[in-house]
């Protein structure tokens, strides 16, 4: 047989490069540009190499924001994953009740990020807002802007309303999914509630679950305008999450070079955690079939 | 080890049921004996699934009662009635070893892990699992998922009665003969009580010693496979078992003469008093393809057919026939020739049978 040698079929793939390097590698090299330069002005700029990196690495300010980051992260799945579980589970499964709860778990799902800042800013102020007043008149001191505790609950208060709807929506398609044969199969083995859940619905779960982690650790990895409404950063820094010291460098001091930088060690911390998340899932997979051997 | 009695049953999933048709199970009585082997056979939607889900207690019957040994039961969730179901898609613990899946019902009373240990290692043995036991149970091929179902009833000491909700649908047809024949085994050897759901008379009739037949939600026939062919009780039964089904002429009596549409039809006088003492417009003659006797040239007492056209099946071949207006097949064994364009047919006596709206009245031959 002889095979057709016709090298004009790399132009097909000319659109898809085109668009590519528009949407993603014309602009990440830009950034990459900016971080090894001090630019001036049009004409003036030093090259200065790995500086701004191992400035950013150094500072202070932004170790505190990583390790804030990293708490925020961690601390809204570890909530809103179980609840959002139990929320599906309490889902009703058809009629009329299915189709009302479902809209209503997903209402906030559909709110503007900026929106919900606004409505918790008002929500939790202290003269007219249904939540710092109720606390207050309980007498409980309210305050986010005073307290950083008050802060730093009330933004997670925020996030899990905002967001277990999503992991309560994806569980909830994943457990409609199971046939109504395993919940009878399992009656019939006299399998208690807490074994149906273990051994039924949370292995049918796992994949949607996969999805719904990932999701929702680079989303609240990257969270940005919920907090800069309600708290704008405070009291002090203490609710200050890496995109907001990000943005206040680049767009309030203009510093181009170290913003860069930051920037792209912010990506790699992202891509680098959701690798390391996805590979030990696909893992404990592999190890579960070499097991099965 | 029990006695399933069916006392006045009745289901319906409508709140307010009016006719009969609103009836998924139109009442009934039956009586599956302790040990045997049992199928339950009937077209799609004829009620044999709802029945099957009374019995293990998924579903409350909505009048009468379910007896285990004489004890009511109807209120009784299945996980109190010692009942094992095998459905038909495999219902397997994916996360969980085949051991585990096995285990799994003993384990849930808290069983002795010895004990456990000695009851899996038995029906791995039984089911010829013993080597896929440390394997996950979601790495398994459906025949195999399929054992590993069954086997979770199996485990149980204390189950009276094995249901099968037509297991066979996902398995390969190489592997269903041996899958059947392992049930066989198993309900010899275990002597429980096996009702077996299945729309396949092959199915039926290979596993089970008598046959229950469902047609719109009732119990038509029950009998051994062979009664259920040579003298099927409701003209249901007739289409539905054998291969083409029986046929069945529209008689009447006219100048004492049994006519089929203008067609005289040859019958004894039995038959023809049967038909005259009949109270209803609704009379039937069955006659199975296997029991025409066809003729290529005249024979005495023979009826002229026409020969439509012929299905040669290998073996045996299908005749299309007519007679007069009545559409009729007829089954010839490969040794016999085929009849072409005329053909003279005799129906013998003794397999004819008489339907009286629908059901079958025996008569006397003489």
């Amino acid at each position: 047989m002889t095979k057709v040698q016709n090298n004009r079929a790399w132009w097909l793939i000319l659109p898809m490069l085109l668009l590519v390097a528009f949407s993603a590698i014309i602009p990440l090299m830009t950034v990459v540009n900016y971080s090894v330069q001090d630019v001036f002005d049009a004409n003036t700029r030093f090259f200065t190499g790995t500086e701004w990196f191992r400035e950013m690495l150094n500072d202070p300010a932004l170790q505190a924001a990583v390790l804030r980051q990293f708490a925020f992260s961690l601390t809204v799945l570890a909530i809103e994953v179980p609840l959002g579980i139990g929320i599906a589970l309490l889902m009703p499964r058809k009629g009329w009740q299915a189709s009302a709860v479902l809209i209503l778990v997903t209402m906030p799902l559909l709110i503007p990020w900026n929106v919900v800042g606004s409505i918790w800013q008002i929500f939790t102020r202290g003269d007219i807002g249904l939540m710092g007043w109720s606390l207050r008149e309980l007498g409980y001191g309210y305050s986010i802007t005073a307290s950083p505790v008050d802060a730093w609950a009330t933004i997670i208060l925020m996030d899990v309303w905002h967001w277990t709807p999503l992991i309560a929506l994806l569980c909830y398609s994943g457990l409609r999914s199971i046939p109504d044969a395993y919940y009878q199969a399992a009656r019939i083995d006299r399998a208690s509630r807490w074994a149906v859940f273990r051994y039924i619905q949370l292995p049918k779960l796992t994949n949607v679950l996969v999805i719904g982690v990932l999701l929702r650790f680079m989303h609240s990895f990257m969270i940005y305008a919920e907090p800069f409404v309600l708290t704008g950063g405070g009291p002090g820094s203490s609710t200050t999450f890496l995109s907001q010291s990000l943005t206040t460098m680049a767009i309030g001091q203009q510093d181009l070079g170290p913003s860069a930088a930051f920037s792209l060690i912010y990506f790699l911390i992202i891509l680098l955690v959701s690798w390391v998340f996805y590979t030990a899932i696909m893992n404990m997979q592999k190890d579960k079939q070499e097991g099965e051997a | 080890m029990a006695e399933i009695t069916l006392k006045s049953l009745a289901h319906t999933y409508l709140a307010d049921p009016g006719s009969p048709e609103d009836y998924a199970i139109r009442e009934m009585n039956h009586v599956w004996h302790q040990g045997g082997a049992y199928a339950l056979l009937g077209p799609s939607g004829c009620g044999k699934s709802t029945l099957l889900n009374i019995i293990s207690g998924l579903l409350e019957p909505s009048s009468g009662d379910v007896l285990f040994d004489g004890e009511r039961v109807n209120a009784l969730p299945p996980e109190a009635r010692n009942i094992a179901q095998v459905f038909q898609f495999p219902v397997i613990y994916d996360t969980m070893t085949v051991y585990d899946n096995l285990a799994f019902p003993l384990r849930n009373v808290k069983t002795p892990e010895a004990r456990v240990h000695e009851r899996v290692m038995e029906v791995a043995d039984v089911l010829e699992l013993t080597t896929k036991l440390k394997r996950k149970a979601k790495n398994l091929t459906a025949d195999e998922k399929q054992k590993v179902s069954m086997g979770r009833g199996l485990v149980r000491d204390d189950v009276s009665a094995i249901l099968f909700d037509e297991p066979l649908t996902v398995i390969d047809p190489q592997l269903k003969w041996k899958l059947r024949r392992k049930l066989k085994e198993i309900h010899q050897r275990f002597a429980i009580t096996m009702v077996y759901v299945t729309h396949d008379q092959l199915e039926a009739s290979t596993f089970a010693d008598r046959i229950a037949v469902m047609y719109e939600g009732q119990v038509v026939q029950f009998g051994t496979p062979r009664e259920l062919f040579e003298t099927p009780n409701h003209t249901f039964v007739g289409y539905f078992i054998g291969s083409p089904g029986m046929n069945f002429l529209d008689v009447a009596l006219r100048d004492g003469r049994v006519m089929a549409g203008d067609t005289a039809l040859a019958v004894g006088q039995g038959m023809r008093r049967a038909i005259d003492g009949a109270r209803s417009s609704n009379v039937k003659l069955g006659i199975r393809p296997e029991f025409i006797e066809v003729h290529e040239t005249p024979v005495e007492g023979g009826m002229e057919a026409s020969v439509e056209h012929a299905q040669d099946l290998g073996t045996y071949s299908i005749v299309y026939l007519k007679l007069g207006d009545t559409a009729l097949k007829a089954r010839i064994e490969e040794d016999q020739p085929t009849p072409t364009g005329r053909a003279y047919l005799r129906f013998p006596d003794d397999r004819l049978g008489l339907y009286v709206d629908e059901y079958r009245v025996e008569i006397d031959h003489d």
